[in-house]
C-alpha cells in the first residue's frame, strides 16, 4: 500500500455533531464565552501594565459612582436600544438592513426641520408629535429605497444599506455647510440650536425617550410574536418560496417590515437630536455607530427584543466604563472597542460549539487502537 | 483477473499499479467493516454495524430510508468518519479521512446527486481532477470513449452535461470513478431517476463489472431490483445491521419483514368509487421556466372528484411546473387551467386556495416549499388560514387545536406542538404537511411525492388518507416517483415525458413496462377516461 493509502494513522481528533442545545445550556456557553473575553481583554490590558482587576474595577464603578454617570449610562443605552429594536423584523426576515445608522440620521434630519423651520406658533405638544412623524417618514423611507430595489430587481441589500449610510451622512454635512447653517455661529459651521419648545420632555432627570424605548420592546415582542404581520416576517425569514406558496406577496412584506424597521431607527434619531444628549440640535455625529453597534447587540441577543435590552445595556456599560478607564489610565480610546471586539470573536465563536463538539483521542487510546489491529497487518 | 489488470495497466499507467495488484480472486473479501459506529448529535445513525464486501459479487444494502445505510457507505467514501470501529480494505486497516483516501484505495461511490460540471464535456468530466496534470490533453475525447467500451458503456465523449439526460449523466459518473482506478464500485439509489429501460441497461453494466471482478454495493429500498441484481443482501434497520442473506434464498416478503421488524402485507387498497363531475380541466398548458425553456408542452387532461390521478415521469419531466401552475405559482404561456368552470389564469395563490385546490408537494429537500421548518407545529397549520381571523392577531388558539388533531390522526411523532419542524423527522414532516392540506377540506388535492423517503409503515398511513379524501369526492391529482405503487394506488395514470403528455392509461390495465416506453418518450394516442360523457 502506499504511502498516502492511507492513513494508517489514527487522526488524533475530529468534530461531531451534538445534540440541539437548550436555551439554558447556549446561555451558560454564551457566559462561558462572555468569561474567556474578559479574562483574554485582561491579559491585553496586563500587557499594557495595568492591573486589569482594578482595571475592570473601574469600568464597572465607572458606570455607577453618581447619578450623573448612570444618567449618561442612559443616554448612551437608549439610542443604541432603540437603533437595536429597529433592525430586529428586518434580520428576522433575513434581510440583512445594515442601514440602521443612515435611517437613524434621516430620521433625525427630517425632525429638525420640523424643529428648525415650522412656524413659530405651534405649541410644544403637537410640534413634538410632527417631528416624530417626520422621523418615522425619514427612516421608513430611507429603508424603502433598499427594499424596493430588491423586490424590484434583486438588488443585494446589504450593500444598498450600507452605501445609503454614507449618503445619509454626508446630507448633514451638506446642510450644516449650506442651507441650515447656523447664520449666529460667527462662519462656524454648524446647525442652530432648536428653539425649547421642540426640546424633548423629561422624567425622573432624563428624556423620556427612555418610555419610548421600553414601549418599543413590548411592541416588537408582541408584533413578532402574536400579530400576522410577525407571523409573515418569520415565514419569508425561513422560506420565500414557503411563504409564496401561502398566498403571501413576499414583496409586500418586505416593503412593510423594511419600512417599520427604518421608522423605529427615524424615530430612535428624531428622539436623539431633540434630547440633551446632543444638546438639542443636529450634528455629523449625531448616530454616532449606534445603528452599527446595534447589529452586533441583536445577534448577541439572538434577535429577541427582551434579551436585547439586556446586551444593550451591557455593551453600553462598557461603552461608558472603559471611557471612564481610559481617562483614568490614559489610555486610548479603542480600547472599549477592542474589548467589544474580544466579547463578538468569543461569542460568536462560541456558536460552533452549539452544534459541534470536539472528540479528542488520548494517546493511549490511539496506542491500544494500533496493540489491538491484527498483527503484521499494519504497515 | 488479468483482463482487468490488462485494462489498467493500458489506460492508467503505472500511478494505479497499487490498486491493480489489490485486485485478485473472485470472492475475496474487499472491505470489512467491523463495529461501525457513527452518531449525529443524539441521533444514532450507524451502530456496532459489521459488513463484509467480496469482490466478484454485487451485495445490496437494503433498507429504509434514515436506517442508515448513505452514512455507512460516505464513511467509505471518505465524507464521514466513524466514531468508533475499524475498516479494513485489502485485509489492511485504514483510516479513510477524504474522498482522496477512499480514491487512492480504490473506493468509488455514485451519489445520487451527480457531481458534474455542467458546462464541460463528457470527456473533461471523467478526466478532470483524476491528478493526471492540469492541461487538457488533446486525446481526451479517445481516452473517455475506450474506458466506456471497456466497460460496454456508450457515450460521446463531446457532448456537454446540461446536453444529456439523466441516465447519461449516471454514465459518465460511473465512467469518472472507474477512469480513477475504483474496483470498489458503490452506487446510492441509482435507479430513483431511471425509466425501467434505462435501469436495466444499468444492470447490464453493474453485471459485466462484478464479471470482472469488481465488488458492488448497491444501495436501494426497492426490494424488486435488490432481488433481481444482487448476490447477496444485507439488512439495515434503524442504524444495526439486522441481517445478510443470499438473494437466491430469500425473497420479498422476508426482506420486508427485516426492513420493518415485522411482517407487512403489501397490498395497498384501491377503493371502487364512482368518479364525479371533472374539477379541474387542463386545456393545452404551454409554460416555460426562468430561462424560457420550455416546461411543460401541450398538456391536456382532466381530473375527475372521486378518482386518484397518477402522474408518472421520470425527475424533472415537469411535474413540478405543473403543482406549481395549478397553485398559481407559475405563470401560464399558453393554455388554460378551469376549475369547474372557472378560469384560474391570474389568480394569485390566495385565490386559488379559497377555491379549494390545495396543494402539497415535497421537494428533495423537504421542507423548501409548504414549511417553515423554524416554526412550530402550530405554525405551520395556520400557514394557509392565518388571515382569516379579522384582528390583527394570529388565530394561534386554533392552530394549537388543529396541530393536536393532525399529531393524532396521522401518528405524528413529536415532542408536541411546539416543536420547530426542522427537529421533526422526515416521515413526520411530510405528515405534518399532507394533514394540513387534508385539514382544511380542499376539493382537489394535489401531492408530489407525498411518500418520498417515507418508512413502510408511514406510507401506508399516507395512502389510507389519500383513499379517504378520495372516498368523500376529492380529486386526487399524485405525482409519484414508484411505478408499482402508483399501479396499485391511482385510478388512471398520465406520463410525462419532456414536459409533454405521451399517453393516460388505466391503472388497472397497465403495465409498468408500458408505462416506463411512455416515460422514455413513445407515445400513444391513448387517453384513458379523458373522453366526453354525453350529459356533461
Amino acid at each position: 500500500m502506499n504511502k498516502a493509502a492511507t492513513g494508517t494513522h489514527m487522526p488524533r481528533f475530529h468534530i461531531v455533531k451534538r445534540v440541539e442545545m437548550t436555551r439554558g445550556e447556549i446561555f451558560i456557553l454564551n457566559l462561558y464565552a462572555v468569561l474567556i473575553a474578559i479574562v483574554a481583554g485582561g491579559i491585553l490590558i496586563a500587557c499594557m501594565g495595568i492591573n486589569p482587576v482594578s482595571f475592570y474595577g473601574t469600568v464597572i464603578v465607572g458606570c455607577f459612582r453618581s447619578a450623573l454617570s448612570v444618567k449618561s449610562l442612559i443616554r448612551i443605552v437608549i439610542p443604541l436600544l432603540i437603533a437595536s429594536i429597529a433592525v430586529i423584523p428586518a434580520f428576522r426576515m433575513k434581510f440583512w438592513n445594515i442601514g440602521g445608522e443612515g435611517q437613524f440620521i434621516m430620521g433625525a434630519v427630517f425632525a429638525s426641520y420640523v424643529a428648525l423651520f415650522f412656524p413659530e406658533g405651534i405649541p410644544h405638544l403637537p410640534l413634538m408629535l410632527l417631528m416624530a412623524i417626520a422621523g418615522i417618514i425619514g427612516g421608513g423611507i430611507w429603508a424603502l429605497i433598499p427594499a424596493f430595489f430588491k423586490c424590484k430587481f434583486g438588488t443585494n441589500e446589504t450593500l444598498l444599506t450600507l452605501m445609503l449610510n454614507y449618503i445619509a451622512l454626508y446630507i448633514i454635512q451638506y446642510l450644516r455647510d449650506g442651507p441650515w447653517r447656523d447664520p449666529a455661529a460667527g462662519g462656524f459651521p454648524k446647525i442652530a440650536k432648536f428653539p425649547e419648545r421642540a426640546w424633548l420632555d423629561q422624567l425622573f432627570g432624563v428624556d423620556i425617550s427612555w418610555i419610548v424605548a421600553v414601549l418599543l420592546v413590548i411592541f416588537m415582542t408582541i408584533y413578532l410574536k402574536r400579530t400576522k404581520h410577525g407571523y409573515e416576517i418569520a415565514v419569508v425569514g425561513d422560506s420565500v418560496n414557503t411563504a409564496r406558496y401561502a398566498g403571501m406577496n413576499v414583496n409586500a412584506v418586505i416593503m412593510r417590515t423594511m419600512f417599520l424597521s427604518g421608522a423605529i431607527a427615524g424615530l430612535g434619531g428624531m428622539l436623539q437630536v431633540s434630547g440633551e444628549a446632543t444638546t438639542h440640535t443636529l450634528s455629523m455625529g449625531i448616530a454616532g455607530g449606534v445603528g452599527f453597534t446595534a447589529i452586533i447587540v441583536v445577534w448577541l441577543a439572538n434577535l429577541s427584543p427582551i434579551t436585547t435590552v439586556a446586551v444593550a445595556t451591557l455593551i453600553g456599560m462598557l461603552d461608558k466604563g472603559c471611557g471612564v478607564a481610559e481617562s483614568t489610565y490614559g489610555l486610548s480610546s479603542a480600547v472599549s472597542d477592542i474589548l467589544q471586539g474580544i466579547i463578538l470573536f468569543t461569542v460568536l465563536g462560541a456558536m460552533f460549539f452549539t452544534n459541534y463538539k470536539i472528540v479528542f483521542r488520548s494517546k493511549q487510546s490511539i496506542k491500544s487502537h494500533t496493540a489491538a489491529a491484527p498483527g503484521g497487518e499494519n504497515k | 483477473m488479468p483482463f482487468f489488470r490488462a485494462a489498467q495497466h493500458l489506460f492508467y499507467g503505472r500511478v494505479f499499479v497499487d490498486t491493480v495488484t489489490n485486485v485478485s480472486a473472485r470472492g475475496e473479501i474487499a472491505i470489512e467493516l467491523r463495529g461501525i459506529t457513527k452518531a449525529f448529535g443524539s441521533v444514532i445513525a450507524n451502530n456496532n454495524i459489521d459488513l463484509i464486501i467480496r469482490r466478484g459479487e454485487i451485495l445490496a444494502l437494503l433498507g429504509e430510508n434514515g436506517s442508515g445505510k448513505t452514512t455507512l457507505m460516505n464513511m467509505l467514501s471518505g465524507i464521514y468518519h466513524p466514531d468508533s470501529g475499524r475498516i479494513y480494505v485489502n485485509g489492511n486497516e485504514v483510516f479513510i479521512r477524504s474522498p482522496q483516501d477512499a480514491t487512492r484505495l480504490g473506493i468509488g461511490m455514485i451519489h445520487q446527486h451527480f457531481k458534474l460540471v455542467d458546462v464541460l464535456t463528457a470527456a473533461d468530466n471523467i478526466i478532470l481532477g483524476a491528478g493526471k496534470g492540469f492541461l487538457l490533453r488533446r486525446n481526451r475525447f479517445e481516452e473517455a470513449r475506450k474506458v466506456a467500451e471497456r466497460y460496454g458503456m456508450y457515450i460521446d465523449p463531446e457532448k456537454k452535461i446540461y446536453e444529456m439526460s439523466v441516465s447519461e449523466k449516471q454514465t459518465v459518473e460511473i465512467l469518472k470513478v472507474l477512469y480513477r482506478g475504483a474496483n470498489i464500485l458503490i452506487l446510492d439509489e441509482p435507479t430513483a431517476v431511471l425509466t425501467p429501460q434505462e435501469t436495466q441497461r444499468l444492470f447490464e453494466i453493474l453485471r459485466r463489472m462484478r464479471d470482472d471482478g469488481c465488488a458492488i454495493v448497491i444501495i436501494t429500498h426497492k426490494l424488486n431490483e435488490v432481488l433481481e441484481i444482487s448476490d447477496r443482501v444485507t439488512i439495515l434497520r434503524r442504524g444495526e445491521s439486522v441481517a445478510t442473506v443470499k438473494t437466491s434464498e430469500t425473497n420479498a416478503a422476508k426482506l420486508t419483514e427485516y426492513m420493518v421488524g415485522r411482517p407487512v402485507t403489501l397490498k395497498i387498497e384501491r377503493p371502487d368509487t364512482k368518479p364525479t363531475e371533472r374539477l379541474l380541466n387542463v386545456y393545452h398548458l404551454t409554460v416555460e421556466d426562468e430561462d424560457g425553456v420550455t416546461r411543460l408542452d401541450d398538456v391536456s387532461f382532466s381530473l375527475r372528484g372521486g378518482e386518484i390521478l397518477g402522474v408518472a415521469g421520470v425527475a424533472g419531466s415537469g411535474q413540478k411546473e405543473l403543482c406549481e401552475t395549478i397553485a398559481g405559482l407559475h405563470p401560464i404561456k399558453k393554455g388554460a387551467i378551469l376549475y369547474k368552470k372557472e378560469n384560474i389564469e391570474g389568480k394569485t395563490p390566495r385565490e386559488i386556495i379559497k377555491l379549494g385546490i390545495s396543494m402539497s408537494f415535497i421537494p428533495e429537500d423537504r421542507l423548501g416549499m409548504g414549511l417553515a421548518a423554524s416554526l412550530d407545529i402550530a405554525d405551520n397549520m395556520m400557514l394557509k388560514s392565518y388571515r382569516d381571523p379579522k384582528s390583527p392577531f394570529t388565530p394561534r388558539k386554533a392552530a394549537e387545536e388543529m396541530a393536536k388533531e393532525v399529531i393524532k390522526k396521522l401518528d405524528i411523532v413529536t415532542s408536541g406542538i411546539n416543536q420547530p419542524v426542522r427537529m421533526l423527522s422526515g416521515g413526520n414532516v411530510q405528515k405534518v404537511l399532507l394533514g394540513r392540506e387534508i385539514h382544511v377540506n380542499p376539493s382537489v388535492l394535489i401531492t408530489a411525492y407525498p411518500v418520498r423517503g417515507l418508512d413502510i409503515g408511514s406510507s401506508y398511513v399516507i395512502y389510507d388518507a389519500l383513499n379517504e379524501q378520495k372516498k368523500r369526492g376529492v380529486g386526487v391529482l399524485y405525482i409519484g416517483e414508484d411505478l408499482d405503487v402508483m399501479l396499485e394506488l391511482c385510478d388512471r395514470i398520465m406520463v410525462l415525458c419532456h414536459g409533454k403528455v405521451t399517453g393516460i392509461l388505466n391503472a388497472r390495465t397497465a403495465t409498468k413496462e408500458q408505462i416506463g416506453l411512455l416515460m422514455a418518450g413513445a407515445t400513444t394516442n391513448e387517453r384513458y377516461g379523458e373522453e366526453v360523457v354525453p350529459n356533461e
